[in-house]
């Protein structure tokens, strides 16, 4: 299939265009709202929050016996929230750790999820099919109106982030002076974990339990390595789970046998990869790039000094110096000659004869420069 | 109960315990959600080694998955000395990527082999007692109970060996690493520890389980003592009876077995949450409640022994005169003093006051204090 099917598919086709759309709803919402779970330390939030929405969806089709995704995602959330509830109680209150809590409720509650899955599979009345679904997710049996349900749900969630943006910020970065500005701390806690919990439940049916914290922590961690503020963390986190989500859907849907939530998730970690590396001032190879200018503006600095130091002792002398006599001053003589190249190409120093080398009047009063701030320098950390 | 059945009950409580030693350490060394990333990873270890030898029962499955599992671990570290990311967040975003990798090479390649991604997550006990090993022609057990039993036997080997250098490396870091203990190294090995016990211990109870079983029953004997050496064998029977009981849970309701035993952690954990001796929630909430009456006897046996010498004891001592010194309302002062008397901490002669000894040495300690 070449790219301008592919992309034909994605408008005309109904599964995959309604697939698409709910997983670039879902990139966005957790995406978003992902940038503050990360920013808050509580990037496993999600993993344990998604496993415990398991015996939620399961109780809620015991309880009703309908397979309704609103109501599945009603147990889900109330799961969920609960969950989150009983893990910050345990860290409150005892010695155990949050990686512990996590770890227990994560388990524990996708345990008791998969007894009642079991022991509901086993009754003779239920057909439960389609509740494991929410295990790894199964984005081809999303129907139009479970993504119009996403929709609305999350242009609720996104509404009430925009609603509560300031308060949000504040107890994103520094909770104790919001505590002391009379700002009802608990309260806000509670409310954005609660809107975490809902970007959750709003991915169990695309990519599943298992996988639907990456969707929480790898668009945010992205979003982070290209700005320093909040506003644009929180757009560019939402954008980069859409671009997995829409991504995901497109290829998965390109060949045969391949589940969409993986192909999703994988999308996102090449984006998370993408950014580390390339992200501009925080970037790995950016970093690299930045390390390798200045180690050569520092060569190029020291060599300037030196030639400097031989204009001032021998002042009647026109005729330059060797780079031996360089090497020998430098700490570092292997880098003399190229430093000397890079001086020449900014105009610094000359070379009056074969390896005769003399600052230019520019290069005199750079060196000049340099020398009055290294003595301001030095008396300032006097 | 079927030879099948005490069968399955053996394995699970060797699964359990197998699981409770190295997870003591990570729930003290605050890397309780490792055992998550790894039980996960490792699935692409097995699904690689899988390729390669083309058997499900190749013994290089083990080794291949347990190699993801340090492979895991050396990427979360990676990605955490690059200083991008945090280190929960390094957690969050490698692990789903492996087992992402694991899940679409599965599905794609190996659809029709048993080597479902139901089966490695949830863990399929059930079948555990069929899986026979046969030596010399006879039947000598279930397959699961060597290979758990081994993993077992590995874990309680390392344990007991490197006791020592594991409780300094886990509670004093930086002083192991000034003693030459070298806790890197042993950090490494916990990992590949942690690595075997997933994929050695998932194949007969899923990687649900063992993460329950790694974490649950160490951090509900978290709550129960301070010593080390009681921390793992009190996990250890955790587990078992999580085990044990969670079958029988299992039974009743005729649902999954991993599941149910998951569930027992929970609960165990539950129980040592609400009722443990010192830590649990119920003690905390009653000395939270005796305090005051604790406080106020504290100040009345002081009160009483600040004015026993002077003149002014009959005055000040008297029952009716606490409200006025002490701020005391009547009918708390009766109170305190009634329970005082109780206690054997004053008597009371018309009306007047006087400690006992062991009021009197209450007080001497306060003041000390």
């Amino acid at each position: 299939m070449d790219i301008s099917q592919l992309f034909y598919n994605l408008f005309f086709d109904y599964t995959l265009r309604t697939v698409a759309l709910g997983s670039a709803i879902l990139g966005i919402v957790s995406g978003a709202l992902g940038s503050f779970a990360v920013l808050r330390k509580q990037s496993l939030l999600g993993d344990a929050i998604s496993h415990a929405a398991l015996p939620g969806i399961v109780l809620a089709f015991l309880l009703t016996r309908s397979r309704e995704p609103v109501i599945l995602m009603l147990g889900a959330l109330i799961a969920g929230w609960l969950a989150t509830l009983f893990m910050l109680n345990v860290i409150r209150t005892t010695r155990i750790k949050d990686d512990s809590a996590l770890g227990l409720v994560l388990s524990v509650f996708f345990g008791l999820g998969l007894m009642l899955l079991t022991f509901t599979q086993r009754l003779p009345d239920a057909t439960q099919a389609g509740l494991d679904k929410f295990l790894f997710g199964q984005a081809a049996t999303l129907l139009q109106r479970d993504v119009v349900t996403m929709a609305i749900i999350g242009v609720l969630a996104i509404a009430l982030l925009m609603t509560f943006w300031k308060e949000f910020k504040l107890i994103t970065f520094d909770t104790e002076y919001a505590a002391s500005l009379g700002y009802p701390v608990r309260f806000l806690d509670v409310l954005l974990t609660t809107l975490l919990v809902v970007a959750i439940v709003l991915g169990l049916q695309t990519v599943g339990v298992v996988l639907m914290s990456a969707m929480i922590v790898a668009p945010a961690a992205a979003a982070r390595q290209w700005t320093d503020k909040l506003k644009n963390m929180v757009i560019l986190g939402g954008l980069f789970g859409a671009m997995a989500g829409v991504s995901g859907t497109l290829i998965s849907g390109s060949a045969e046998k391949i589940p969409t939530g993986p192909v999703i998730v994988l999308c996102m970690s090449v984006i998370v990869l993408f950014s580390m590396l390339f992200a501009t001032n925080r970037g790995l190879v950016w970093n690299w790039f930045r390390n390798l200018q200045n180690r050569r503006q520092l060569r190029a600095q020291a060599v300037l000094g030196d030639l400097n130091t031989l204009a001032m002792q021998h002042p009647n002398e026109a005729r330059g110096h060797s780079s031996a006599v360089l090497r020998a001053m430098s700490t570092n003589p292997e880098g003399v000659s190229l430093a000397l190249s890079q001086l020449k190409e900014q105009g610094l120093a000359q070379e009056l004869g074969k390896d005769a080398w003399a600052l230019t009047q520019a290069g005199l009063d750079e060196a000049g420069k340099t020398e009055e701030k290294e003595a301001q320098h030095v008396i300032r950390s006097n | 109960m079927s030879s099948a059945q005490i069968e399955i009950q053996i394995i699970a409580s060797i699964v359990a315990v197998a699981c409770a030693l190295p997870g003591v350490f990570l729930v003290l060394r605050r890397m309780a959600m490792m055992s998550d990333a790894i039980s996960h990873t490792v699935l692409l270890g097995i699904v690689i080694a899988f390729f390669v030898t083309k058997s499900l029962n190749s013994p290089l499955l083990l080794v291949g998955a347990a190699l993801m599992g340090v492979i895991t671990v050396v990427l979360v570290e990676l990605l955490n000395r690059t200083q991008l990311v945090r280190e929960d967040a390094a957690i969050g975003l490698v692990f789903p990527a492996i087992f992402s990798v694991a899940v679409i090479l599965i599905s794609r390649f190996a659809g029709d082999v048993h080597l479902d991604t139901d089966a490695v997550l949830l863990g399929e006990l059930v079948f555990a007692p069929f899986n026979r090993l046969k030596l010399f022609g006879m039947d000598i057990g279930p397959e699961a109970l060597y290979t758990t039993g081994g993993i077992l036997l590995l874990n309680l080997i390392f344990v007991i060996i490197f006791y020592k250098e594991l409780k300094l490396a886990t509670f004093d870091p930086a002083l192991a690493a000034a003693l030459g203990f070298a806790p890197t190294v042993i950090h490494y090995a916990l990992m590949t520890l942690v690595s075997l016990t997933a994929v050695g211990s998932f194949d007969a109870v899923g990687s649900v389980l063992v993460v329950a079983f790694m974490i649950a029953p160490p951090a509900a004997a978290y709550l129960l003592t301070d010593r080390l050496s009681r921390m793992l064998v009190y996990s250890a029977l955790i587990g078992i009876f999580s085990a044990v009981s969670g079958y029988w849970l299992s039974y009743l309701l005729d649902a999954s077995i991993a599941g149910s035993m998951a569930t027992m952690t929970g609960a165990s954990f539950l129980i040592s949450y609400l009722f443990a001796p010192e830590r649990g929630l119920l003690v905390q909430a009653r000395r939270r409640q005796n305090q005051p009456i604790e406080f106020a006897l504290t100040m009345l046996t002081m009160h009483i022994a600040n004015h026993t010498a002077a003149q002014e004891a009959e005055i000040e001592n008297e029952v009716i005169h606490l409200n006025e010194h002490l701020k005391w309302t009547p009918q708390f002062a009766m109170e305190v003093v009634g329970t005082a008397e109780r206690a054997g901490l004053v008597t009371q002669r018309n009306g007047l006051l006087t400690l006992t000894e062991s009021g009197l040495q209450r007080a001497n300690q306060e003041f000390s204090n």
